[in-house]
């Protein structure tokens, strides 16, 4: 890298002394100006662009939820206080059962993907050939477009003519409905889940271990640990600081996991509502019934309950981190 | 490398990873050069995991791919599983009859457009934030990250309806700019921070001037940075449904979209719908089969450190 330096700085050195000869006055205070405040000037655009876009939506989604607003945004509302978030709290039909649904879907997916993942990236983590075809296949889930995965296991979940039912044919076990079963939907949903992200997480661990040194292993083999205490009491606890970093990425996005649910089960999470998480809930609250007051409220509610979930997490990574 | 590390790393998994395999437990105290018994059987157990994870992770997609071939006689057919006659009728249907150039078309463009955008925006923010240590001011733009799209969309519906500008591409290209400007900012951030100061400082002693540093020193160092950076942003738009769902229109239909509204008929046409569902993913494996290592930084950045 340092012999990258000489050549700069030979051609770097007329240029600027003729522009210091050439250069008019305001010119000359432009740069000077830009140089001095470029911490702002380089931040300022992309965070004036977030802040417009967020703060903006969000303190009127805040007004939105206490008023009594729907059919048309457009349309009289009356200040109603809390009335919303009441209705939402005490609501047992839909919006506790969408907490429980969203909490669970989450919850079994991040156990399932950091497992599954954890067992994966210790199959990968040292050389062996063909790993180029294997790192190949990781990668097709994660970056195939959700809305046509959830197609895809339509097809393959149908209980008609799925091929999965097909396979449990063949060892002799009763077709499932899967997707359009009132108690096995959310557990499909949650299995695509695991499907699509397992690899993330394969990948984000895989980093970790390649990045741990090999010292501590070693050692503890020279003292005669096995595999198996070698990993649950060197390997994973050095791994924890990166095993919550993919908990923290995959949880706040397997929380608003939307684009699966609706491409399978439709508007409401299915006639049952039975794949209806917060964020299903909360689109269908605004745009299939006009109802923003009462979906505001949710939305508030469903930030608070993710922002609620990241700081734990992040408090817990601290902890482990010292 | 030499053969002889080579060979000291394979004998150290197949030690690692005797708990997954289920052998017996070998014998404690390490010989200088042991050949564990568990060799053979972990060697035979390694290869049809990895086998099993791999069969797991390309199958459906496989699956989807037959079955764009089918015609729905041969799909309802399921002794026709594997052998079939391939028609690529479907294809013929889904891109002349329902248009579909036109929407890989607005995919591609709101794509493209959202992620260059979000490169010019992202790029000097994130180097800023990575240099001054900007925590709180990042911590704003990773805000946008976390927020459900679905809180936005309300107002931003409300605001690009009034101003006329819903349907059109601007309003899609920065909703998802929304999502592709925190992706940049992150990526680039700890890119930018894995960058050694030096560079910048012997430019400056040199006489550049520090703006003349990034634009001449860090930013040719950090193409790589913004590959990766730019090439995840690009997926990422290329999938989004939800902005798409509300804010785009008949004209700026992007493939998502189109294909959920592909199922909004009383019987699913599942030929068409698996030639639909290919013609957007073929295209973003393709792209992700030839950048692959960069893909991986991306999805790791960050991840690694304490």
């Amino acid at each position: 890298m340092s012999v990258l330096t000489p050549p700069r700085s030979a051609q770097s050195q007329p240029p600027s002394g003729r522009n210091a000869g050439r250069a008019t006055g305001a010119r000359e205070n432009f740069s000077a100006w830009a140089n001095l405040h470029r911490k702002w000037l380089f931040a300022a655009p992309a965070m004036i662009f977030v802040g417009v876009l967020i703060i903006f939506p969000l303190a009127w989604t805040l007004y939105l939820s206490l008023t009594d607003s729907q059919g048309s945004v457009r349309a009289a509302t009356e200040f109603i206080g809390l009335e919303n978030y009441l209705t939402v709290l005490s609501d047992v039909e839909r919006f506790w059962p969408a907490v429980g649904r969203t909490l669970t879907f989450t919850g079994v997916a991040l156990v399932c993907e950091v497992v599954l993942g954890m067992c994966i990236a210790l199959l990968l983590w040292r050389p062996f050939r063909g790993e180029k075809w294997v790192r190949v296949a990781i990668l097709l889930p994660l970056v195939a477009t959700p809305v046509a995965v959830g197609m895809m296991w339509r097809l393959i979940f149908d209980p008609n003519i799925g091929f999965v039912n097909q396979l449990l044919g063949m060892v002799g076990i009763p077709p499932q409905p899967w997707l359009s079963g009132q108690d096995t939907a959310l557990g499909t949903t949650i299995f695509m889940d695991v499907w699509q992200w397992t690899p993330m997480v394969v990948l984000i661990l895989l980093a970790g271990l390649t990045s741990l040194s090999e010292e501590p292993d070693e050692a503890a083999r020279m003292d005669g640990a096995n595999a198996f205490q070698r990993f649950f009491f060197i390997t994973l606890p050095l791994m924890m600081p990166t095993v919550i970093v993919a908990i923290l990425l995959r949880g706040i996005d397997a929380l608003k996991t939307f684009d699966i649910l609706y491409a399978t089960k439709g508007k409401g999470g299915g006639s049952f509502h039975e794949v209806e998480t917060l964020n299903v809930y909360a689109y269908g609250l605004s745009f299939d019934y006009n109802q923003y007051g009462l979906s505001s409220a949710v939305l508030i509610l469903f930030f608070m309950i993710i922002i609620g979930s990241m700081w734990l997490l992040t408090m817990r990574k601290k902890a482990v981190s010292k | 490398m030499t053969g002889l590390t080579k060979e000291t790393e394979h004998t150290e998994h197949t030690e690692l990873a005797g708990p997954l395999s289920a052998t017996p437990a070998r014998p404690g105290p390490a010989p200088r050069r042991r050949k564990p018994l568990g060799t053979r059987a972990y060697k035979v157990f390694r290869v049809a995991a990895l086998v099993a994870v791999v069969l797991f992770l390309v199958a459906p997609l496989f699956w989807m791919l037959l079955a764009s071939f089918k015609t729905n006689v041969d799909i309802y057919d399921t002794g026709k599983s594997f052998f079939f006659t391939p028609t690529g009728e479907n294809y013929a249907n889904v891109l002349q009859r329902n248009n579909y150039f036109v929407f890989i078309f607005n995919s591609f463009w709101v794509a493209f457009v959202s992620t260059v955008l979000s490169l010019v925006l992202g790029v000097p923010a994130a180097y800023a934030m990575s240099r001054f240590t900007m925590h709180r001011s990042a911590l704003v733009v990773l805000m946008a990250r976390v927020i459900p799209g679905v809180s936005l969309l309300v107002p931003w519906y409300y605001v690009f309806s009034n101003l006329k500008m819903v349907g059109g591409f601007e309003v899609l290209i920065l909703s998802h700019m929304f999502v592709s400007l925190p992706l940049i900012v992150y990526i680039m951030m700890s890119y930018f921070d894995s960058l050694p100061l030096e560079l910048e400082e012997s430019a400056q002693v040199d006489g550049l001037t520090p703006i003349g540093a990034f634009r001449r020193i860090t930013l040719p160092l950090s193409v790589a940075g913004m590959a990766t950076a730019g090439i995840l942003s690009f997926i990422f738009s290329w999938n989004n449904f939800m902005f798409a769902l509300v804010l785009s229109g008949s004209k700026t239909k992007t493939l998502p979209v189109a294909i959920f509204d592909f199922v909004s008929y009383a019987s699913i046409d599942w030929g068409g719908l698996m030639a639909a569902a290919t013609v957007v993913t073929v295209p973003i494996m393709i792209i992700a089969l030839f950048t692959q290592k960069y893909i991986v930084s991306g999805m790791t950045a960050g991840a690694t450190k304490g």
